[in-house]
């Protein structure tokens, strides 16, 4: 019977020639990472459970991305624990203020995942890794502590779903339109613990950068993980970054699916995830006004190179409203960078906009743009749960860079045809 | 294994910013976690909930975040147990290996009213309500899985196994 390419990632690391939807496995792990709000834990975990060597020094990585540069005492603590951990067990892949990205953006850009791999992180969003045809799934900081001591980890082989984006790609839509439709579609529940398979014309199209923001937001339909096959773009983004071998696989023509959804994508209007779900999905015509006090562009879901060009295309020549704050967070530091050099950063600035060395900072509602009561923002990240970015009565909007740009300009929400 | 608590009854979708915001996140300390546990939808939670209480909620609890932050602040808060109609994945896992024995139970969750008392055993399969007398037969846990709440969660759990 055929495979799924979920599947076939799986059986491989598995060291079996088949697996099935419900079947518990055990699987290699081909790179486990953590950030400085999970490390701690899973280095407590470790360290309670008598570890005293990880089980491979270059398959770790551990990236001080979350409350960094240190937002105050407890965290710089935090950074201190994993740090030390780091030194003491010879970690190759460790990550620093200087060097450090959002985790989600700098491994895929440093080589580090890659097509056919297993990746779990003590992150939510580690299922990001799934542009490139890779099995990639969030834990917790105990399970993550398990595997750095036995290089394994259980997993249940999840059913696939299959989706399928027809049509040409209007212009403005992006990979952040497509996976808001996709969860406003499915809920927040819709793909628990499955494997989302997103293939079909409009993802032929969709740059690496698109891929990575909708592989990022599988987790918000509940996913185990998202993927995409490897095709001609992922080869070229691959190629010049990896530094050992890796496997392309495909899913099977009779490989079977829970269920298969087809969406045309044609007349699609750029997407907005209202308060406080990111399934409370509208198109940003059907919104009415809604004012706001910020604008994050930025996160590991749109922190990348393509996302703060689409941004700069609309802010150019262009200023942000008086009352509303712009906030552009370039996703590592090659990505700042670049940003630099095309003269993006100039655009941001001569608009108007606060630009932040990379972080997760605000999306988690940390630091760097925290908001205060009864303030609403615009958001390029991947979360608007009641109190995400700050106080309790604060309200986030998600939307793609495009509409992001477009509203710091207006004040309000608006589409990018507004206001070009 | 015997858990009997009073009810906390919370809706669908309970996130891990609800459950513990992130602005708490710089520390893993489960006392200091377990003061803003819930206060993104009842800021009084911490002060009023007793040692052995439990939490009943709709679908997907702990959807979000994978932090395992969650499920301690739960347990610190001295909550005993979770039944849910459903629960999302990444939470699932941490609260059985963080040692806070989690339930799937829609018609129980239907059922209970806040403040209600719930007897639940995990080894006969049970959950009784006392409050109401209704008496529901739930999936009871592995020997492995008992044995990994019992000795606190899945690291003391191998921790006592040795051989690392």
């Amino acid at each position: 019977m055929g495979m799924t390419i979920t599947e076939k990632i799986l059986a491989a690391h598995a060291g079996l020639n088949e697996v099935k939807p419900g079947e518990l496995i055990k699987a290699k792990v081909d790179m486990a990472l953590a950030n400085d709000i999970t490390a701690p834990l899973a280095i407590k975990a470790f360290k309670t459970a008598k570890g005293k060597q990880v089980f491979a020094k270059d398959k770790i990585a551990l990236v001080l991305d979350h409350f960094t540069p240190n937002k105050d005492i407890p965290s710089a603590i935090q950074c201190q624990e994993v740090r030390k951990f780091a030194k003491e067990q010879g970690i190759v892949h460790f990550y620093d203020v200087g060097e450090v990205g959002i985790e989600h953006v700098l491994l895929p850009e440093k080589g580090l995942v890659l097509p056919g791999d297993l990746v779990i992180g003590a992150d939510s969003h580690t299922c990001t890794y799934g542009a490139l045809g890779a099995f990639s799934t969030g834990v917790g900081s105990t399970d993550l502590g398990a595997v750095m001591l036995t290089g394994e980890i259980w997993l249940k082989v999840p059913p696939s779903i299959k989706l399928v984006y027809k049509g040409k790609l209007p212009k403005w839509i992006t990979g952040k339109d497509l996976i808001l439709y996709t969860i406003g579609d499915l809920g927040v529940e819709g793909a628990l613990c499955k494997a989302m398979e997103f293939c079909g014309e409009a993802i032929a199209e969709l740059s690496m950068d698109g891929r990575f923001t909708m592989a990022n937001m599988a987790i918000e339909a509940g996913a185990k993980n998202g993927i995409f096959a490897p095709d001609e773009k992922t080869e070229a983004y691959v190629k010049p970054r990896a530094t050992r071998p890796y496997k392309i696989y495909q899913s099977d023509p009779d490989a079977k699916y829970l269920f298969v959804k087809e969406y045309d994508v044609a007349q699609l209007e750029p997407q907005v995830a209202l308060p406080h779900s990111p399934d409370n999905v509208k198109g940003v015509s059907e919104i009415g006004e809604i004012k706001i006090d910020q604008v994050v562009i930025g996160s590991c879901t749109n922190g990348r190179l393509e996302d703060l060009r689409l941004a700069a295309s609309i802010l150019k020549g262009k200023k942000v409203a008086k009352g509303v704050r712009c906030i552009v967070i370039p996703g590592s530091q090659q990505v700042y960078l670049d940003a630099l050099k095309e003269g993006l950063i100039e655009i941001f600035i001569e608009a108007g906009a606060a630009v932040s060395t990379p972080t997760c900072g605000p999306c988690l509602g940390g630091h760097m743009g925290v908001l205060g009561p009864g303030e609403k923002a615009i958001s390029t990240t991947n979360r608007n749960f009641i109190g995400r970015m700050g106080h309790v009565e604060s309200e986030v909007y998600l939307a793609s860079p495009a509409v992001a740009a477009a509203s710091a300009i207006t004040g309000k929400i608006a589409s990018p045809e507004e206001v070009l | 294994m015997i858990v009997e608590g009073k009810v906390w009854k919370f809706g669908d979708n309970i996130d891990t910013d609800i459950i513990i915001p992130a602005r708490y996140l710089n520390t893993s300390d489960p006392q200091e976690l377990a003061k803003h546990c819930m206060e993104g939808i009842r800021p009084d939670f911490a002060q009023l909930v007793r040692e052995g209480d439990i939490i009943v909620a709709g679908r997907n609890f702990g959807c979000g975040s994978s932090r395992e932050h969650a499920p301690i602040a739960i347990k610190a808060a001295g909550i005993k147990a979770v039944v849910a109609k459903s629960f999302a994945r990444i939470f699932y896992r941490n609260a059985f290996n963080i040692g806070l024995p989690i339930v799937e139970a829609e018609k129980v969750v239907d059922a209970s009213k806040e403040g209600d008392v719930l007897k639940i055993d995990l080894d006969r399969g049970e959950i009784v309500n006392l409050t109401q007398n209704q008496t529901f037969k739930i999936q009871p846990l592995p020997d492995f899985m008992k044995e990994l709440i019992a000795d606190g969660g899945l690291i003391p759990h191998l921790a006592k196994k040795g051989g690392y």
